[in-house]
């Protein structure tokens, strides 16, 4: 174990006095060993953050994270970093309220600037079924403690004075916006290095460039460890957090998964002058944006429906998105765009994450998170309570892959535009 | 985007596609000869790897037909477009 290196105003200026040349490593590079009592698949916001509560809540620290790449070079790098809890079902809204509220708090509980910023979301309605969605959403959500608030069209256009379009006479006329307070974007480097340096500190390893080839299993069926091209890792509990990649993994054990593999993608223009100061979601058209603290713009829209395993953006989903926001905001076809990438992720049956024991005793996963930048917090330590004490905690409970079985699913399709 | 060789209309755009989901496995013709555990496999769990899946797709702004193609999930390359199943 290591101690962790505190940041703060005063450490800056003590290091800026050695010309900055004095930082320890902010997480440690230990050598691989063949054993550990846990290893995590994935270093990505879920698998970096269970190991995170796994040390700090369990006090299990003889854990190995192995990442194919490099730490936080998966989704977790390439979202479009909205948090919220504007969900339908009482399964979901308690697990996301409880991930923002931790988001809230991680800044402080990770000692690492996470840039977060309270937000607030605006939902431009456009549709008389979006309009009733999100009446019903609100219902629901008030059990919860997260919050929607109906506005009228006319304090919509104040609150976000570039949204000229959607007039009376266009296509599909603003019939009204829901507010939701709760929401907040962050930065996601912070995210998955403030837990990947707690995590170490607290003497998780973090192994890089050691990509899962495949999921051994012993004689008795249950799993046994891990093949890599640096040797096998053995371990008598293996968590899978690699988002996308869950069924190439499993299907090495024979497990078949409810999970098919989709792109998401999003752009960011060149950097302007602060133009809009809320996170704007159009489910109607299928587009939404929020300007980052540089002041670009970051658009995303709708997933390419057809299952691929790709992370670039499809032209014809591109084009869709550019034309959504150009209908509301038309003075952004003066923006130019600077860069535009994908993702590849995982969507279950019914759209739901799973976090959950599997068939093969030892086998863990967590997966299903095409929305799940929100949920890394309130997941991770869900994975971790699994990992640790081989039980669901309350809040991810319902996400179990018995549903399935039973048909029971927690429908969750099509809740906004941003994931 | 796709370029989909419709039978009916040559190759066109994705853009005049909608699409219709993987094509599913055939219904199993005698329900109860099957399990449960199978009845949930084949509604819940489709195949997905990188690699070759077929799904359903509808030439609704052109013929109108329900085609099935068989696409890579890496590369996008379509290498059979027939009609119906
Ligand atoms: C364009 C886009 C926009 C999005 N917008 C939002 C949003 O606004 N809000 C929101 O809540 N969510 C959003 N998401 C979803 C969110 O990014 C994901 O749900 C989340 O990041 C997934 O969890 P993760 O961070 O653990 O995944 P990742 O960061 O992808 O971590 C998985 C890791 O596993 C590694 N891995 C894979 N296979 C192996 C292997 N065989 N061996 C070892 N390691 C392996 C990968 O290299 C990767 O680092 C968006 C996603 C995309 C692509
Ligand atoms: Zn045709």
């Amino acid at each position: 174990m290591t101690i962790m290196q505190r940041y703060s105003a005063l450490s800056l200026l003590r290091h800026a006095l050695g010309s900055h040349r004095g930082w320890a490593p902010a997480w440690q590079s230990p050598p691989l060993r063949d054993r550990y009592q846990a290893i995590i698949v994935g270093a990505g916001g879920h698998g970096l953050a269970a190991a995170y509560y796994l040390a700090k809540e369990h006090g299990l620290t003889d854990v190995a994270v192995l990442e194919a790449g490099w730490l936080g070079g998966g989704n977790v790098a390439r979202n479009t970093v909205t948090i919220r809890s504007n969900y339908m079902r009482d399964e979901s809204i308690p697990f996301y309220v409880k991930s923002v509220a931790m988001f809230d708090g991680l800044t402080r509980d990770l000692n690492f600037n996470m840039m977060h910023s309270k937000r607030t979301m605006v939902d431009v309605l456009q549709t008389w079924g979006m309009v009733r969605d999100r009446r019903r959403r609100k219902l629901i959500m008030d059990i919860y403690g997260s919050t929607y608030e109906d506005i009228p069209v006319a304090e919509l256009r104040r609150r976000v004075p570039a949204l000229t379009g959607g007039g009376p006479d266009s296509r599909l006329p603003i019939l009204g916006a829901a507010v939701h307070t709760d929401a907040a974007v962050n930065r996601h480097d912070a995210v998955a290095w403030g837990y990947a340096r707690a995590a170490s500190a607290m003497g998780v390893a973090i192994h890089q460039q050691t990509p899962v080839t495949r999921l051994l299993r012993g004689p008795d069926g249950a799993i046994e460890g891990v093949e890599t091209p640096r040797g096998t890792v053995r371990a008598k509990t293996v968590a899978l957090a690699v988002s996308g990649h869950t069924t190439t993994l499993t299907e090495t054990a024979g497990l078949r998964l409810p999970l098919r593999t989709i792109n998401l993608t999003a752009f960011v223009s060149e950097p302007v002058k602060p133009v809009v100061d809320v996170i704007v979601n159009c489910p109607d058209l299928g587009v939404y944006l929020s300007q980052s603290d540089k002041g670009e713009l970051v658009i995303g829209g709708a997933t390419d429906l057809g299952q691929s395993f790709r992370r670039d953006i499809k032209q014809s989903v591109f084009e869709d998105t550019v034309s959504a926001l150009l209908e509301l905001f038309p003075a952004f076809a003066r923006l130019k765009l600077m860069r535009q990438w994908g993702g590849h992720l995982d969507m279950a049956h019914d759209a739901s994450p799973i976090v959950s024991m599997t068939d093969i005793p030892g086998l863990i996963v967590s997966a299903g998170w095409w929305g799940g930048y929100k949920a890394i917090p309130a997941g991770g330590a869900g994975l971790a309570h699994l990992i640790a004490t081989g039980r669901p905690d309350p809040l991810v409970a319902p996400f179990g892959l018995n549903r399935f079985r039973n048909l029971d699913y927690v429908v969750e399709t099509g809740t906004t535009t941003a994931r | 985007m796709l370029l989909i060789d419709c039978p009916f209309c040559g190759p066109r755009n994705e853009s005049e596609f909608s699409f219709g989901g993987p094509a599913l496995t055939p219904r199993p013709s005698d329900p109860a000869a099957v399990s449960d555990a199978d009845w949930v496999d084949w509604l819940t769990v489709p195949p997905n790897p990188m690699g070759l899946v077929e799904e359903r797709w509808w030439h609704a702004r052109g013929c109108g037909s329900w085609l099935t193609i068989c696409r890579h999930t890496v590369t996008h390359e379509i290498t059979e477009v027939r009609l119906g199943r």
